[in-house]
């Protein structure tokens, strides 16, 4: 299981700001071990965000998005102490959700 | 009964290709960016000067990491895609903006070498996009 995400939601006037940093390897694929042998790609494939339930984002990557992802968005209508969800899942069929509220 | 319930139901898919989510094969694998815009369904979109980068630099002294913020300011913007040139596939990301959340994006990208990152954004179902140069010092696909 890989390690939680820092979720970090704050209001901003009207808007709040979502801050999430991933723990994740986004192995290209494109890389070779020390006997030459490549790496298989092993990466984030779909991210959904949700504020109390209801989604605000949701993304499809490649494996060019960096190691440990970070992704930073804003939306309206959220308030606070509402519950900001995460979840991703990588083309291993793992997934990973965490969740914060907005401050 | 669709394709791919007929698929499944054959036994022909693996239960971990069949996903709840949508993930875009066709455009994530594809190796250039006229491909990669093919398989979005976005043909030959409009150049737009409402759609601006931030947060991105002239130069990245490391491939590995690099910074791409990009706001639309097209009206009823429904995605944005990011899209690194020279990469082996060149599809980083497609984010899908529902209504209420504002059309600006940050997130990083890997870059192998120098090259255009495009942005590609849908509104009322037409596409435009725009790129920006960003110049690597060092490589972030290699060993």
């Amino acid at each position: 299981m890989a390690d939680p995400m820092k979720i970090r939601a704050s209001l901003v006037g009207e808007s709040t700001e979502v801050k999430v940093l991933m723990a994740h390897e986004m192995e290209s694929g494109q890389r070779k071990d020390a006997l030459g042998q490549t790496i298989p790609a092993w990466f984030i494939q779909n991210v959904t965000i949700t504020c109390n339930g209801r989604t605000v984002l949701s993304a499809q990557w490649g494996t060019a998005i960096a190691k440990n992802p970070f992704l930073s968005f804003k939306f309206k209508g959220g308030a606070k102490g509402d519950r900001i969800a995460v979840t991703w899942t990588d083309n291993r069929g793992d997934r990973r959700s965490d969740e914060a509220t907005i401050a | 009964m669709t394709l791919l319930g007929l698929l499944g139901g054959a036994g022909w898919l693996k239960p971990a290709v069949v996903r709840a989510q949508a993930w875009n094969s066709v455009a994530f694998e594809a190796h250039s960016v006229a491909d990669a815009l093919k398989g979005l369904g976005a043909g030959e979109p409009t150049r737009s000067k409402d759609i601006v980068f931030f947060q991105t630099p002239e130069i990245a002294e490391n491939g590995a990491v690099v910074p791409v913020g990009v706001t639309s300011n097209i009206p009823n913007t429904e995605s944005i895609a990011i899209l690194v040139e020279k990469n082996p596939n060149v599809l980083a990301a497609v984010f899908d903006i529902p209504p209420g959340t504002e059309s600006v994006i940050v997130t990083r990208v890997k870059m192998a070498q120098s090259a255009n990152i495009y942005a590609l954004v849908r509104a009322d179902g037409r596409y435009f996009l725009a790129s920006k140069d960003v110049k690597v010092t060092l490589g972030g696909c290699g060993g």
